[in-house]
């Protein structure tokens, strides 16, 4: 080790994949669906793009990307649920990883849910 | 990168409740199903709650499970890692309430404890230096040799009010004062691991789940004294620990975080370990640093002063596994931050290991200044068995017990001085109702006299005359001459013993002597031990109202010592009995007692 700035780059790189293991219960929640429903229909990489994603943003402190079970809306699958602290759960539905690379842009960075992507932009019956 | 961390507890208490096979079997398992890329498996050093081991904790929703078992692995992977269904039966108890499972964080166990000297152990994992510079690692190191002088670093320790977690809590800074105030072509620092004190185990957790943090420390520590070498003196018994510190001194080579020139600096500083046999007395300075020097460990008086002629005879500093990990977060934080915790002569926090008659054995990390009835009632979880709480022993064989009566004592190293014990390495050993105090003095006299190096007289003729008195008094032989005459004996050998070893070998007697003289004269006067543990003034005896003549007794007894005939009352024939107690452990009518 020659200089500090060299010592920053490793703790600027491992520094996101280490706060993963903080867990901060005021974060924002961002469930992914991970019943046999949603593994089939691809929500895996959906997951792992969020997931990635979020640590490659550095936002692990603020956010948590986990799975959760079947919520009943198989057709809809892959669903992905963002729970902000003090505010309303936003449904998002048949994601995919590109999607999903727009709601973190748009969604978790930029603070304004991609609406055409959620459960309220479906008629449902 | 990873969606999912799954910590597994790598240090010695749950290796040895079998979590190297437990990770073995989660990695085969997790590339069973596909999710090697995705799901990280990360060895750690100890989380602290060894009496639920193994224990597993997976990120990022933090879910704790406790005594995971190699068959529940499956289950855990393929509910867990891939469909996000926890596995309620294996989470701790104290996580789950009726809202939810709630943080680990807020757990009764965790909840008051503040975690610097271990605050990464159980989060990182040991043999990766990449993490530990993740946390912030080797950055204190960074900003003392590119931003502050020797004489800096030396005052903001001093200014921290750091003082020696081994025991005698002397200033930390005060001794790296001394130690760079004599001049000498070569110093040394040297790292007391020779943590003996039975039932004190936190410098090998540190060691363990954060060995970097030594090494960083260390040659912050050489950089303030103008050392260029350092020495660890650890035990041999501790293989993981040692282990450990060989990959991480490695890996501090290759970083040339160790070596020359480090950080383009014209520092240079190298650590290089020494294993120790196990001798207790090793533990005391001047005989750790002997052994270091290749000769036999023994002590030798003093002054000199290790900071004047130490290791090799040359200036030398000898800091504990536990003093050295807070120093990075000193140099992070600044002086102000350690000193605003803790009271006013002992600041920071301090590490003890919880055992004895307590529900949740392992290690806790405390501001000093918790009393004792928060460490033993809320961290450690209370007495099981609803038993009385009669004391708590610290400081091993060279502390004393803290009685009842000073339950709610503020823990500080001057507080327990003056109650007659001491902090020492910081073993806290919770003894009930039924443990005899006569006893437990016994048992730590028996270690002292085991682990005399012999050099001296009052301390290896001495201890053995005390553990003599103290024997015969067990056993209903003594006169309270006796009594007396061990009593004397205590001060001698605490006066006149050449070092630590001896000088404390009394305090558990004296103590004992000072709180629970009701007993030792229960033993001696009346031949009766209060608590029923000293076997040769017990007798079992069966109530032959109550005995329903059901003979499990007689078939349990290994000496033949019961006799009976079937649905008759059964007696024991004391000659024979071994006063094992299996009887009264077997009997269903309680009908068998200790008289």
């Amino acid at each position: 080790m020659k200089s500090l700035e060299e010592l920053k780059a490793i703790r600027e790189r491992m520094q996101n994949q280490v706060n993963l293991r903080e867990s901060s219960q005021s974060a924002t929640r961002v469930v992914v669906g991970m019943a046999t429903c949603g593994i089939a229909s691809g929500a895996r990489p959906v997951l792992t793009t969020l997931s990635n994603l979020v640590q490659e943003k550095g936002l692990t402190g603020k956010i948590t990307v986990t799975q959760t079970g079947c919520i009943g809306l198989c057709q809809y699958e892959p669903i992905v649920e963002v729970m902000e602290p003090g505010k309303e759960k936003i449904t998002y539905i048949k994601m995919t990883p590109e999607k999903a690379e727009e709601v973190v842009e748009r969604h978790l960075i930029g603070g304004h849910p991609v609406e055409k992507y959620t459960l309220n932009a479906v008629d449902l019956k | 990168m990873y969606r999912s961390h799954v910590l597994v507890c790598g240090g010695t208490g749950c290796t040895s409740s079998g979590s190297q096979q437990i990770m073995e079997t989660l990695k085969a398992e997790i590339e069973k199903n596909g999710l090697s890329e995705e799901v990280s498996v990360v060895q750690t050093g100890c989380h602290g709650l060894c009496a639920l081991g193994p224990i597993m904790i997976i990120y990022p929703d933090a879910t704790f499970y406790a005594l995971v078992k190699v068959e529940d692995i499956p289950e855990i992977v393929s509910e867990h890692l891939l469909k996000g269904r926890v596995v309620t039966r294996l989470l701790y108890k104290e996580t789950v309430t009726p809202s939810g499972i709630k943080s680990l964080e807020d757990t009764d166990f965790y909840k008051k404890q503040h975690r610097i000297a271990l605050r990464n152990c159980g989060v990182i994992n040991p043999e990766v230096i990449e993490e530990y510079i993740g946390t912030g690692g080797y950055q204190a190191l960074g900003k003392v040799l590119t931003e502050m002088t020797p004489d800096e670093v030396i005052q903001t320790i001093l200014d921290s009010g750091l003082r020696g977690r081994g025991g005698a809590g002397f200033p930390t800074g005060l001794k790296w004062r001394l130690a760079k105030g004599n001049d000498a072509d070569q110093k040394y620092v040297c790292c007391n691991a020779d943590e003996g004190d039975p039932g004190a185990f936190m410098d090998r957790s540190v060691l363990e789940g954060d060995p970097h943090a030594v090494l960083e420390a260390m040659a912050i520590a050489g950089y303030a004294i103008g050392a260029s070498q350092g020495y660890i003196y650890v035990r041999a018994e501790y293989p993981i620990a040692v282990q450990r510190l060989q990959i991480a001194i490695k890996q501090a080579r290759e970083m040339e975080l160790l070596g020359n020139n480090i950080f383009g600096t014209d520092f240079s500083f190298d650590i290089d370990l020494r294993l120790g046999a196990g001798a207790f007395v090793c533990g005391e300075e001047t005989a750790l640093m002997t052994s270091i020097e290749g000769k036999r460990g023994e002590p030798r008086p003093r002054p000199p002063f290790p900071a004047q002629k130490g290791l090799f005879g040359k200036p030398s500093i000898l800091n504990n596994v536990e003093t050295l990990a807070n120093i990075p977060q000193i140099i992070l934080n600044g002086p102000e931050w350690f000193a605003s915790m803790g009271t006013e002569k002992s600041k920071g926090t301090k590490v003890f290991a919880l055992g004895g008659k307590i529900h949740n054995t392992g290690l806790v990390e405390i501001p000093m200044g918790t009393t004792l009835r928060e460490v033993i009632e809320e961290i450690g979880g209370g007495i099981p068995g609803g038993k009385k709480f009669k004391a708590a022993q610290t400081g091993g064989p060279s502390g004393g017990c803290i009685p009842a009566e000073h339950f709610d004592i503020p823990i500080d190293y001057d507080n327990l001085i003056s109650i007659g014990s001491m902090m020492g390495s910081g073993g806290l050993i919770v003894l009930d109702e039924d443990d005899c105090m006569v006893d437990i003095a016994k048992f730590f006299l028996e270690f002292t006299v085991e682990e005399s190096c012999g050099k001296c007289t009052p301390c290896r003729i001495g201890t053995r005359r005390m553990l003599e008195i103290l024997t015969k008094i067990t056993k209903g032989q003594a006169t309270m001459e006796d009594l007396d005459k061990l009593e004397e004996l205590c001060y001698y050998v605490k006066n006149n013993s050449l070092c630590g070893l001896g000088q404390t070998a009394p305090n558990p007697v004296l103590s004992t002597i000072r709180y629970f003289r009701d007993e030792y004269e229960a033993h001696i006067k009346e031949k009766r031990c209060p608590a029923g543990v000293c076997k040769a003034l017990l007798s079992y005896v069966i109530d032959r109202d109550k005995c329903r003549g059901c003979t499990l007794c007689a078939k349990t007894c290994p000496a033949g010592a019961i006799i009976g005939t079937v649905k008759n009352p059964h007696i024991i024939d004391t000659d024979k009995c071994i006063k094992c107690g299996a009887c009264m452990e077997k009997c269903h009518f309680g009908a068998i007692y200790k008289k």
